[in-house]
């Protein structure tokens, strides 16, 4: 038999080696987007729309199209998402409809995303007449996105130990009020934790959005801001190709002739501004925390 | 002494078990009574029903009337919010919000839509004065709740319950979890206390309960065996039960 102690080693070495190897992986990815990638990004790669056939074409209008559609979809999921995690995690009552809602929610989480778009197409897209448009897109996206909000906010409020919350109950407080009030601020560092991978996921969808926020944009008119006129860059109803949506495209049918720098440089400007995105909502959190608890 | 709080009959069931068996019960007004007795014997499921904070637990049913004041407070009419601020709970762990010392014993008269922050002013110092605990903060109620040590916290929270100016205090073991000394300064607030407030303590230390209270209660298995004055229980118990379990033969 072997000693604990070498037994102790060859476990530490080996969790060592694999952590080792995910970080080298993900460095590697990383580089290689990065270096690939980089070298064509300009002012003018980010802000010029993209060309067809001719040499020179940006990605402003899909960059733009990205951050909107991950603020529309934001703007949908994030209400729903809290309403219904609260609900689960304070008001439902535990039994079978209980667990019947919760295992919805998984199975939600878990459709293949291509099959969303589908039924976008069908029911969103067609049935409903919204067409190829960002309220159409920004809606299926809320289809997997609803169901991580649901689940984070469920758990972040879980989370809050059970003395918080007759803390709150004890001094008078309705239990709607200790919710907000006390539970809340300081499940608020897990929901944002959530929120940021939910909106990761809106950042890299493409199969979801080819049949609904559509594969064009319309020649948008960035000096028009009035959201109801159809060449504004505000207007939801309009088709919307997303950044990811971009480079699936350029890279299988662009026939441009830099297709695949357009491509690298569209990676790594995805990217970066997902790393941005999560580093800034990181802090805002640490914030929003300090802010609601005095803590240092 | 008279009255504040008459309990007729009560029983509760969680489910199919029955934790509380036809306790009846008085307790004065503006003096201490503890409840005393084995684990699971039904004393904190007692008090935990004086504020109606078992309504929290699924499947909890209670026969019986508890009066506060003349009004029983499960009646339909009573609001469970506007009960517990008037019987306000101190817990067996400090349980501080991750806030300011300030924000902590603001918070109850805040949320009750206080908002002058003159009487904000005074009534967290009138509170902290109450719990012993302002000579010890009054340059620091910006810090952190949870930079103060363990008896501190919990003399904070006693702050706390007072801020809503609540005519009884429950404490639900509040000294189980610290040291001998925050124990005793505990022990000597809640003396001070005594003049204005009801104060009703459960306690598993039988000589806390004889140093501190005016009146105990002997719970078992759910009933109340024996229920007089603290000198009396424990120096002449009339049921052989009391005697058993106060001199250390079981529990």
């Amino acid at each position: 038999m072997m000693k604990a102690k070498t037994v102790d080693k060859i476990a530490t070495a080996v969790i060592i080696s694999v952590a080792a190897f995910i970080v080298i992986l993900l460095a590697g990815l990383l580089g290689y987007i990065l270096v690939r990638g980089l070298g064509h990004v300009s002012v003018d790669f980010l802000t010029s729309p993209p060309e067809t056939i001719s040499e020179g074409g940006g990605i402003g209008p899909q960059l733009f199209n990205s951050l909107f559609l991950l603020f529309l979809t934001m703007i949908i999921t994030v209400p729903l998402g809290l309403g219904a995690g609260i609900y689960m995690s304070e008001y439902a009552k535990p039994g079978r409809v209980t667990d019947f809602i919760r295992l919805l929610v998984e199975v939600l989480s878990s459709f293949p995303s291509i099959v969303v778009g589908l039924f976008g197409l069908l029911v969103l897209v067609n049935m409903f007449g919204l067409g190829f448009s960002l309220f159409a897109g920004a809606l299926a996206l809320t289809v997997f996105n609803l169901p991580l909000m649901v689940r984070i906010t469920e758990q972040g409020l879980k989370s809050v130990p059970r003395e918080q919350k007759e803390a709150g109950l004890a001094l008078g407080l309705s239990k709607w009020k200790t919710i907000t009030s006390i539970m809340m601020p300081i499940a608020i560092p897990v929901i944002l934790t959530g929120t940021i991978l939910a909106s990761g996921r809106v950042f890299g969808e493409a199969a979801a959005l080819l049949f609904t926020a559509g594969m064009s944009s319309p020649r948008l008119d960035f000096s028009d801001w009035n959201p109801l006129s159809p060449f504004s860059p505000l207007n939801p109803f309009r088709p919307a190709e997303t950044l990811a949506v971009h480079i699936w495209k350029i890279n299988s049918e662009g026939l441009a002739p830099d297709a695949a720098e357009i491509a690298a440089g569209a990676s790594a400007v995805l990217i970066i501004t997902v790393l941005l995105f999560n580093l800034v909502a990181r802090w805002l959190g640490r914030l929003i925390h300090r802010k609601f608890t005095a803590s240092k | 002494m008279q009255a504040l709080i008459e309990i007729d009959k009560l029983n509760l069931y969680y489910g199919a078990f029955q934790a509380l068996k036809n306790v009846s019960l008085t307790i004065p007004e503006k003096a201490i009574t503890a409840f005393i007795g084995p684990s699971g014997c039904g004393k904190s499921t007692l008090l935990r029903t004086l504020n109606r904070m078992n309504d929290m637990i699924p499947g909890t049913r209670i026969e019986g009337s508890i009066k506060i004041s003349g009004k029983d407070i499960y009646s339909s009419e009573v609001e469970v919010e506007s009960l517990r601020k008037n019987v306000g709970m101190v817990f067996q762990q400090p349980n501080p919000f991750p806030k300011s010392i300030y924000d902590n014993v603001a918070y109850g008269p805040r949320l009750h839509g206080m908002t002058n922050k003159k009487k904000l002013d005074e009534i967290v110092e009138s509170s902290l004065r109450s719990a012993a605990l302002w000579d010890e903060v009054k340059d620091y109620l910006k810090r952190s709740a949870l930079s103060m040590s363990g008896g501190q916290q919990q003399r904070l929270c006693i702050a706390r319950a007072l801020a809503v100016n609540p005519d009884v205090l429950l404490m639900d073991e509040s000294t189980s979890a610290l040291d001998p000394i925050s124990t005793l300064k505990i022990e000597e607030l809640v003396q001070e206390l005594k003049s204005q407030y009801t104060i009703v303590m459960v306690t598993h230390n039988m000589h806390q309960a004889a140093r501190v209270s005016n009146q105990t209660v002997f719970f078992l298995n759910g009933e109340v065996v024996e229920s007089t004055d603290t000198e009396t229980l424990f120096s002449n118990p009339s049921d052989r039960r009391t005697e058993d379990y106060i001199s250390g033969r079981f529990g």
